[in-house]
């Protein structure tokens, strides 16, 4: 038996009270796998109180559960046989506790469905069934328990297995076995004694659980490594998050949807033990990148010629769990992997009752709790997915409402495209009234006022659109200001005096204020050479309650000069204008600017990834405004 | 070639993943760290999951009957890591006579760990507390989520407990509130021990036999008593664990002091 193999999960679900705590309190205490005095101590505490004693209470051990004989939530307890080691999910049968079912059934690897004999198949044989197969959960044993009290007949349990059989058929779905108990008797759990049940000659509950097949990770999937965040604890810019699936080296070219910014890894990360070449499915890594490009949290690595979807519209299975019903077009908070984005549903299809599987076609506006709807939904900025039957972590997703997850989905139907050759095309859905103190919080950010100060040539222009499309992609709402669009009209009747270049960067600055407040991330491109017309600017901006980040775009003039893209530092040395900033007029560099990007150091990409990575989290909605 | 993951691998990777989502959706995390085994494990986890530096405080909640080994040890480590360390003491508490020596025991676990927590709690204003509890070790800790959010009063709802599937967890608290993150929920006593061996994590002396005697679990000095024992190596307490079938807190007193003595604490707000 080897310690090292991981464990492999099995959850025991079913209808309420057919005996899935039983039966594993039964194969706990039958393999000797419970410590000592374990049992006489539950014995005597259910004497104290005059109630029977029971096998579930070793897992049902909130004292509400023990009152009503009932699980309420899911349990997990390390296993082991002789073949391997295990990790148990006790799930609740109730209805009620769907939610926890869910929780516990998600994870595992395989499924015991419990069938008590005397009552048959009932509504949650069925639902959990039906949820196993959402869940992704593919192998199945069926234990048709308490056959005690049908006198272990074999009639009694081959009605069973034919109707349940007949109902997975239905789904798409087998069971790997269906196996005879009585978890009460301990009757075919570990082993077989009683002569009445001498017709069946299968597995016990046991042998039948040492038979499933361990679920190795699927080989060869396409990378997807999900960014959790970015930590700069020292000089090191690390990504760190999980590889969902697939495998990256040190080398490797990868591509960072939705941005689709590319760039080689560098370094794979680690404390204390030798930096791995390759990180494969399942670890937690961090990685550091070749080229300093922008990447955050939410972002998927893929390589370049396997990239997942990406789009602003799937389809999709969506379970709901809430007692609020889902509703169209209504606002959720989408989570895929570690993505979160606004989204509505924007179709319901069909809808499913999860137990009989009576299916109702056509529109729908709300997915009452327990229901399974067929469902288009739509995102605002994109989102990065798999279809679900391709790769599971990247095709499953939860529905979030007021913090609380609310239902659960998988989606399918997804087209990949080529992403060398086509962009995404965002759809929008329109707004609806929209309060100016509720302006930030349904804009997902802040209004914001971003100054770039810097000479001439020095960038601030390039940066200012570059730094407006990465905006723009994540559905922000940004605008840059800059003399093109500002000197032929609002300033039209402004010369290059210094009256009038003071003027110039007052109006730029009011404009910049109320754009900022309506909701818009402001980014203004100008000279301004001056420390007290930018100071100017900051306190309008301060008394429109807006953010005021000022952005150094810092190149020495010399580099600058050299650039000279409109021929001006020509000109300027030539005579042909006069008070030309670096030339014959100062610039005052700024003391303590908000961000500092050397132009003549980092590409303009990397630039503005210097600037993202300091500028989101200032624009984070629900930070309280300064 | 891909080198399969084992069983600690996978452990690992997924406590660094909880540890990483738990720094990333709260502003204002602390870990709370009683120097034990499954504390240090804790620790190196931290250190693993953020690259050597731990970017949140750690806190030691000092009930005053800790092992002087303990303090010790406790004072090595917080040099070595370079941890930033917040002490709390119930002051109020101990000056009312609160104790061992004339109060039960699960009177003063509450007043000495768990009021003292909610004290700290109040000056520092934490939404989020990383604890080391495992699901092996209480029949009610089984049933917590990796996220467990906490009410105002530090109650558990533990009758209504958030879903948690596919890795998406509960990851806001409402103000005044504050979530537990549990990183070690899925490591058994077993797993902690391999994983000391395997990462050679430094514990305090203690849980390793002397003169037939070792600690298994440790708390307050008065109420946690010592197993005899021979095992005086990581790998002969490992083989100790493979063959004992008594469990791990039996020494601790305040988990058997009644009926679901443990319920009762951990409701109201014991880790
Ligand atoms: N006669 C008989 N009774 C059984 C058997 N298995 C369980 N029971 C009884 O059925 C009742 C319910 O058992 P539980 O194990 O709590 O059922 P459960 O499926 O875990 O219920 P929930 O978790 O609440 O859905 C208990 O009183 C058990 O003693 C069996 O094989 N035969
Ligand atoms: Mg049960």
């Amino acid at each position: 038996m080897s310690d090292e193999a991981q464990r492999l999960k099995i959850v025991f679900v079913g209808h309420v009270d057919h005996g899935k705590s039983t039966l594993i309190g039964r194969i706990l205490h039958d393999t000797g796998s419970l410590p000592e005095g374990k049992i006489a101590a539950i014995q005597q505490a259910c004497e104290a109180e005059r109630m029977e004693f029971e096998y579930a209470f070793l897992l049902d051990a909130l004292l509400e559960e023990q009152a009503q004989n009932i699980t309420i939530d899911t349990t997990q307890i390390p296993f082991r046989t002789a073949l391997r080691r295990y990790v148990i999910i006790d799930a609740p049968g109730h209805k009620e506790f769907l939610k926890n079912m869910i929780t516990g059934a998600a994870s595992a690897d395989a499924a015991m469905l419990v069938i008590a004999a005397n009552e048959g198949v009932r509504e949650q044989s069925r639902r959990h069934a039906y949820l196993l197969s959402l869940l992704g959960v593919r192998q199945i044993i069926v234990v048709v328990n308490k056959l005690d009290l049908a006198n272990y007949s074999e009639q009694a349990f081959r009605e069973i297995e034919g109707e349940y059989r007949q109902f997975l058929s239905e789904l798409g779905m087998t069971a790997r076995e269906f196996v005879p108990a009585s978890a009460k008797q301990g009757e075919n759990v570990a082993r077989r004694t009683d002569p009445a049940l001498q017709w069946y000659s299968g597995h016990t509950v046991l042998e039948a659980l040492d038979h499933v097949e361990s679920t190795a990770a699927l080989p060869n999937q396409p990378l997807r490594f999900c960014v959790q965040d970015i930590y700069r604890f020292d000089a090191r810019r690390i990504i760190a998050g999980k590889i969902e699936s697939g495998s990256l080296r040190v080398g490797d070219q990868l591509i960072f949807s939705p941005a689709n910014k590319s760039s080689a890894v560098a370094t794979i990360e680690s404390w204390n033990s030798p930096a791995p070449e390759e990180a494969i499915a399942g670890d937690s890594v961090g990685i550091t990148l070749r080229e300093q490009i922008f990447v955050e949290r939410g972002h998927v690595a893929s390589h370049e010629n396997d990239a997942p979807i990406e789009t602003n519209r799937c389809r999709a299975d969506i379970f709901w769990m809430a007692e609020e019903p889902l509703r169209k077009e209504t606002e959720y908070i989408l989570r895929v992997a570690t993505q979160e984005l606004k989204c509505k549903v924007v179709a319901i299809e069909q809808v499913m009752d999860s137990s009989t599987l009576a299916t109702e076609i056509g529109e729908r506006e709300r997915l009452a709790r327990n229901e399974v709807g067929r469902v288009t939904l739509q995102t605002r900025a994109p989102l990065v997915v798999d279809n679900h039957d391709r790769i599971p972590a990247l095709g499953r997703f939860v529905l979030v409402d007021g913090g609380r997850i609310c239902g659960g989905g998988i989606v399918f139907g997804g087209v990949y495209t080529d992403r060398t050759t086509v962009k995404s095309k965002n759809i929008f859905w329109s707004e609806g009234e929209i309060t100016p103190t509720h302006r930030a919080k349904q804009n997902g950010h802040r209004g914001a006022v971003v100054w770039l100060t810097g000479l001439s040539g020095a960038g601030k222009s390039t940066i200012a659109l570059a730094l407006e499309g990465e905006l723009f992609q994540r559905a922000m709402h940004t605008y840059v200001l800059d003399g093109d669009n500002v000197r032929h009209g609002l300033n039209s009747n402004l010369g290059f005096s210094a009256e009038d270049r003071v003027e110039n960067i007052r109006r730029v600055g009011e404009v910049a204020k109320l754009m900022a407040d309506s909701g818009t991330v402001v980014i203004t491109a100008f000279i301004s050479p001056y420390r007290l017309d930018r100071r100017r600017a900051r306190e309008i901006a301060l008394e429109g309650n807006a953010e005021f980040i000022e952005v150094f775009v810092d190149a020495p003039l010399q580099v600058c000069e050299e650039r000279d893209p409109k021929h001006l530092y020509k000109k300027a040395r030539a005579g042909q204008i006069r008070d030309f900033t670096g030339i014959d007029a100062p610039y005052e560099a700024p003391d303590d600017p908000d961000i500092v990007v050397r132009t003549d150091e980092q590409n303009v990409d990397e630039s503005v990834a210097t600037i993202m990575e300091q500028l989101l989290p200032r624009l984070r909605a629900d930070d309280p405004i300064d | 070639m891909q080198s399969a993951r084992t069983h600690l691998d996978h452990l690992e990777n997924q406590s660094v993943f909880i540890f990483r989502e738990a720094y990333r959706a709260f502003r204002n995390v602390a870990m709370p760290w009683s120097m034990g085994k499954d504390s240090n494990v804790l620790i190196w986890l931290a250190l693993k999951s953020f690259f050597g530096k731990i970017p949140f405080p750690v806190l030691h909640i000092d009930t005053t009957y800790e092992f002087p080994e303990m303090l010790e040890f406790r004072d090595w480590a917080t040099q070595h890591y370079q941890l930033n360390l917040i002490v709390k003491i119930n002051a109020e508490a101990r000056a009312r006579g609160v104790g061992y020596e004339t109060h039960d025991p699960v009177t003063v676990t509450h007043e000495l760990k768990t009021v003292a927590l909610q004290q700290a709690m109040a000056e520092h204003k934490w939404d989020a507390l990383i604890t080391g509890i495992r699901r092996d070790e209480d029949p009610t800790r089984a049933k917590e989520r990796y996220f467990s959010p906490r009410n105002a009063q530090f109650e558990w709802g533990y009758k209504d407990q958030p879903p948690e599937f596919w890795g998406q967890f509960a990851s806001t608290a409402a103000k005044g509130e504050h979530v537990r993150v549990q990183p070690l929920l899925d490591w058994t006593e077993a797993d902690i021990w391999r994983y000391i061996l395997r990462e050679k994590i430094p514990i305090p002396g203690m849980y390793f036999a002397r003169n037939g005697q070792r600690y298994r679990s440790l708390g307050c000095m008065p109420i946690t008593k010592a197993i005899s024992s021979e095992a005086s190596t990581i790998e002969e307490i490992i083989a100790e664990l493979e063959t004992t079938r008594t469990s791990e807190r039996a020494g601790r007193a305040q988990d058997h002091h009644e009926r679901n003595a443990m319920q009762k604490l951990r409701a109201k707000g014991f880790l």
